[in-house]
C-alpha cells in the first residue's frame, strides 16, 4: 500500500511533466532563449503551491506516511559549491534539455537516446563522489 | 525533441554520442554538487524560501544562457 503511494506519485509527476512540455528540449530552449513565458510560468506556479504547501504543513504540522511530523531540512550555507555546480548543471541542462527526473520520463516515453544521457549523468555522480573531498564547497 | 541531438542516427554519430553523453555528464555532476537539481532547489528550495538555492539557481541560469547563446550556436 505504502509502495502504491510513491509509484502513484511517480505517475503524476510524469503525466504532469510530460503534459505540460517540461520535458522538451524545445521548451527549455526557448526559456533560455526569453521566446516565451511557458517554463516561467510553470515555474512561478509551482513556487507559489510549493510556498502555501510547505506553509500548510509547517503550520499544521502535518504527518508524512509514515506518521512522522514532516521535517524540510535547510539547505547548508556555502556559495561556491551552489554558484559553480549551479553553473555546470545549468550547461547540461541548456545543452540536452533535461534535468534529472525529465531523463527518465523521456525513457518512459521511448525516447532511446536520452539512456546515453542517463549513462553520462550516472558517470558524471561518480565522478562527483570521487572528487567530493577535493572541491571547494 | 529534436532529432539533430536526439535520434537514433545522432546518438550513433560521434559528435551526437559525445552530446549527448557530455551533457549527461553535466547534469550528473552539476546536480550532485549543487546538492539539488530543478526541482530540488529551484521549486522545493526556493518554496522553502532557501537562499542557497537562490544561489543555485542563477547558476543554472547563467550556465543555461551561456550554453543557449554561446555555445550551442557554434555546435549546430
Amino acid at each position: 500500500m505504502k509502495l502504491f503511494k510513491f509509484l502513484l506519485t511517480g505517475f503524476i509527476f510524469g503525466i504532469v511533466l510530460t503534459k505540460a512540455e517540461a520535458v522538451s528540449w524545445y521548451r527549455i530552449y526557448e526559456m533560455f532563449m526569453f521566446q516565451s513565458f511557458h517554463m516561467y510560468g510553470i515555474i512561478t506556479v509551482a513556487i507559489v503551491t510549493g510556498i502555501i504547501g510547505i506553509q500548510l504543513i509547517k503550520r499544521k504540522k502535518i504527518k508524512d506516511f509514515s506518521g512522522n511530523p514532516i521535517m524540510i531540512i535547510k539547505k547548508e550555507k556555502g556559495f561556491t559549491r551552489y554558484i559553480v555546480g549551479g553553473i555546470l548543471f545549468g550547461l547540461g541542462w541548456g545543452l540536452v534539455g533535461c534535468c534529472p527526473g525529465p531523463i527518465f520520463i523521456l525513457l518512459g516515453t521511448g525516447i532511446y537516446s536520452i539512456g546515453i544521457v542517463l549513462l553520462g549523468a550516472l558517470i558524471g555522480t561518480y565522478i562527483y563522489g570521487l572528487l567530493k573531498d577535493l572541491l571547494p564547497h | 525533441m529534436p532529432n539533430a541531438i536526439f535520434s537514433i542516427e545522432a546518438m550513433l554519430s560521434i559528435k551526437g554520442f559525445a552530446i549527448l553523453f557530455f551533457g549527461g555528464l553535466l547534469i550528473g555532476f552539476g546536480t550532485r554538487y549543487a546538492g539539488g537539481c530543478t526541482s530540488g532547489h529551484a521549486i522545493s528550495g526556493l518554496s522553502n524560501l532557501q537562499v542557497p538555492s537562490l544561489i543555485a539557481v542563477i547558476g543554472f541560469f547563467i550556465g543555461g544562457l551561456l550554453m543557449a547563446h554561446l555555445i550551442l550556436p557554434l555546435l549546430f
